[in-house]
């Protein structure tokens, strides 16, 4: 339903273009989870916001091709986007204390979503709000419609993101570190109800973490990016029984193993990402790969099957 | 909600009560002078300088000099002027409160009316040449001094051209009543409006626009260009309505100190018997009753139009509400 192709966005800056992401290229199926992961700066967060037309720095130069349903994203009217934003295309945010208005009640602000892409009366519209809330479970929707987000506790406010997040039934949600910024066992409820909320809707979801745990729960397919580059995809299993890039295993060797005997000391990548204005030609991780030689001095491709990884280790 | 409502008019009274001691102690009890003789005035005689002392109690413990003012000021209302010579401070000084009012008021108006459009205006066109435009103009309106600019006014509107099209319904100086003659009154205060509003226009558009590019850098309205609402909207529900606030509490200190004589510049260019007029005048001659009315009256207005401003916060902010 998804296909991204080629999609680059760079930010033009006064030491010159900044390529925050750099020819990325993937799909999202209907009713699939997507997981991107990716440490900061992997560009993960702007090339979904990209998705979402959400890049209003006028700085931005995005090129490329965002196909929803076989309708060209890229260079939409802003007018047509809007229609399609928060009606098919929803998104959760990483930060939920701060992602609701402070002024207006949670049921008005989720309200508000559903009046402006669906023909209703307010009384209708505060009624799915109160089912919405009952559906993100809520305790006493009734009352709790009227509350303030500041009365709210971080993984409740995530829930009232997520109920307006659906308020109108996306097809595509795109989930932007939604439990990062909540503590472990909200976590573990927050991602229980996207499970739950896919079963029920259907929607598809792209869900952006860094914590590999997290992907492991939930994803479907995998999105390993590094520098603004897809560096490996792939089914989750694939990728976490047989990852084929360096950074993946890297990445992989940095989580404390459940199984087998626990390494006294896990393995830290070392080094930091490169630096996205005047990038250095070459395989990006290079710099920081224990199995680098001399071919990475070129610019590795991603290949074109089901779990491939951009790394001449792979293709050689 | 209430009970915060009602503890906020309670503390507004304790502070005014507050003032009220603080300002008699300043004037009735600042030790090596004679009150008397500051309240009878220059060069007065033995008898009168004797009616002071008797009028005003001199002769009593300070807590009874204090119950005897504030009884003259607010229940008698019979405080006397000996420096203007028997004048009641009370009626005088009530004479020109809807003076100050009508101006201040109008002003006020004038003043929000045009802030709102300009900080909107300003700050939906950020960054284009309509928004430095706007913010060029904001600061001229700042930079010019009250009188100077209400001088020009006049200038302009009583003298040069005056006989022009432009300016030949000008009334001449000075303030008519509402209830004698409304459309005089409208007419006498248009100028005034205008020269004391320009200022604020441009201080509070400036800080609208300041606080409203703030607000649209804010998490939730990325939130609500997710959900799809159009670019006005935004504007308007999201990033004005949180801005408000800064602007809420420059007003409630603008205008109270403005109603308490801060418009004395503009009250004197225009011939306007306000409350800033009088406090001069009686600071001229030193008319200690006077002074002591309207200084009252003033620190009253401004923790009044305080009090006023934090109720308006619980409306526009839930997060105050429960605080």
């Amino acid at each position: 339903m998804l296909k991204v192709r080629d999609l680059s966005v760079a930010f033009r800056t006064e030491q010159g273009m900044v390529q925050a992401v750099d020819h990325v290229s993937f799909d999202v199926g209907e009713g699939e989870l997507l997981g991107v992961v990716g440490e900061s700066g992997s560009g993960k967060t702007v090339s979904l916001l990209a998705v979402m037309g959400l890049i209003t720095d006028p700085n931005a130069v995005i090129t490329g091709s965002i196909q929803y349903r076989g309708r060209e994203l890229v260079g939409l009217k802003p007018r047509d986007m809007r229609a399609l934003r928060g009606k098919e295309i929803a998104m959760i945010f990483q930060d939920p204390m701060t992602a609701l208005t402070p002024v207006y009640t949670i049921g008005w602000q989720i309200a508000e979503q559903v009046l402006a892409h669906q023909k209703m009366s307010k009384a209708a519209a505060w009624q799915r709000a109160i089912d919405l809330l009952a559906e993100v479970n809520i305790p006493n929707p009734q009352e709790a419609v009227h509350r303030y987000p500041h009365q709210l506790s971080g993984g409740m406010r995530q829930r009232v993101v997520i109920a307006m997040a659906l308020s109108c039934n996306p097809a595509l949600l795109v989930a932007d570190e939604p439990t990062t910024a909540l503590d472990v066992t909200v976590q573990a409820q927050i991602l229980d109800l996207l499970r739950k909320l896919r079963r029920n809707h259907g929607s598809a979801i792209v869900f952006i973490t860094h914590d590999m745990g997290v992907m492991a729960e939930i994803a479907d397919r995998m999105l390993v990016m590094y520098a603004g580059r897809v560096v490996e995809r792939g089914k989750k299993e694939e990728l976490f029984l047989a990852p084929l890039h360096p950074y993946t295993r890297a990445l992989l060797d940095s989580i404390p193993p459940l199984t087998g005997v626990k390494p006294k000391r896990l393995r830290a990548i070392p080094g930091t990402p490169p630096n996205l204005l005047n990038r250095p030609p070459g395989c990006a991780f290079a710099p920081r790969c224990i199995e680098r030689f001399e071919k990475c001095s070129a610019e590795p491709a991603l290949g074109s099957g089901n779990h491939t990884a951009a790394c001449f280790h792979v293709s050689a | 909600m209430i009970f915060s409502l009602i503890q906020r008019v309670a503390q507004m009274l304790f502070v005014m009560f507050g003032i009220s001691v603080l300002v008699f102690l300043i004037f009735f009890a600042t030790p090596g002078a004679d009150p008397a003789a500051r309240i009878a005035g220059r060069n007065a005689s033995p008898e009168i300088l004797e009616a002071v002392r008797k009028s005003f109690g001199f002769d009593q413990p300070i807590y009874v000099q204090y119950l005897t003012m504030m009884k003259k000021i607010f229940v008698t209302g019979d405080l006397t002027s000996f420096v203007n010579r028997g004048w009641k401070v009370v009626p005088a000084v009530m004479d020109t409160i809807p003076v100050t009012l009508s101006l201040v008021i109008g002003a006020a108006v004038l003043w929000v009316v045009f802030a709102l459009l300009i900080g909107i205006a300003a700050a939906a066109t950020r960054g284009t040449w309509v928004d430095k435009t706007l913010m060029m103009l904001g600061l001229i309106g700042i930079s010019m001094p009250v009188y100077w600019l209400g001088e020009v006014m006049n200038l302009l509107s009583q003298s040069r051209y005056h006989d022009t099209w432009l300016f030949s319904w000008v009334p001449p100086l000075g303030y008519k009543n509402f209830s004698d003659d409304p459309k005089g009154w409208f007419l006498t205060l248009v100028i005034p409006w205008i020269t004391l509003s320009i200022l604020y226009i441009g201080l509070y558009g400036r800080v609208l626009r300041a606080a409203i590019v703030e607000s649209l850098q804010e998490d939730y309205i990325r939130t609500a260009r997710a959900k799809g609402l159009s670019e006005t909207r935004i504007l308007l529900r999201h990033a004005l309505r949180t801005s408000l606030v800064a602007f809420v509490t420059l007003f409630g200190l603008d205008f109270g100190a403005l109603v308490g004589g801060s418009a004395l510049l503009t009250e004197v260019v225009f011939g306007l018997q306000g409350v800033g007029k009088l406090t001069y005048d009686a600071l001229l001659n030193l008319d200690l009753p006077i002074i002591m009315t309207t200084v009252l009256y003033a620190s009253f207005f401004v923790v009044a139009a305080n009090a006023v401003v934090d109720i308006l916060y619980m409306l526009l902010d839930p997060r105050v509400r429960t605080a």
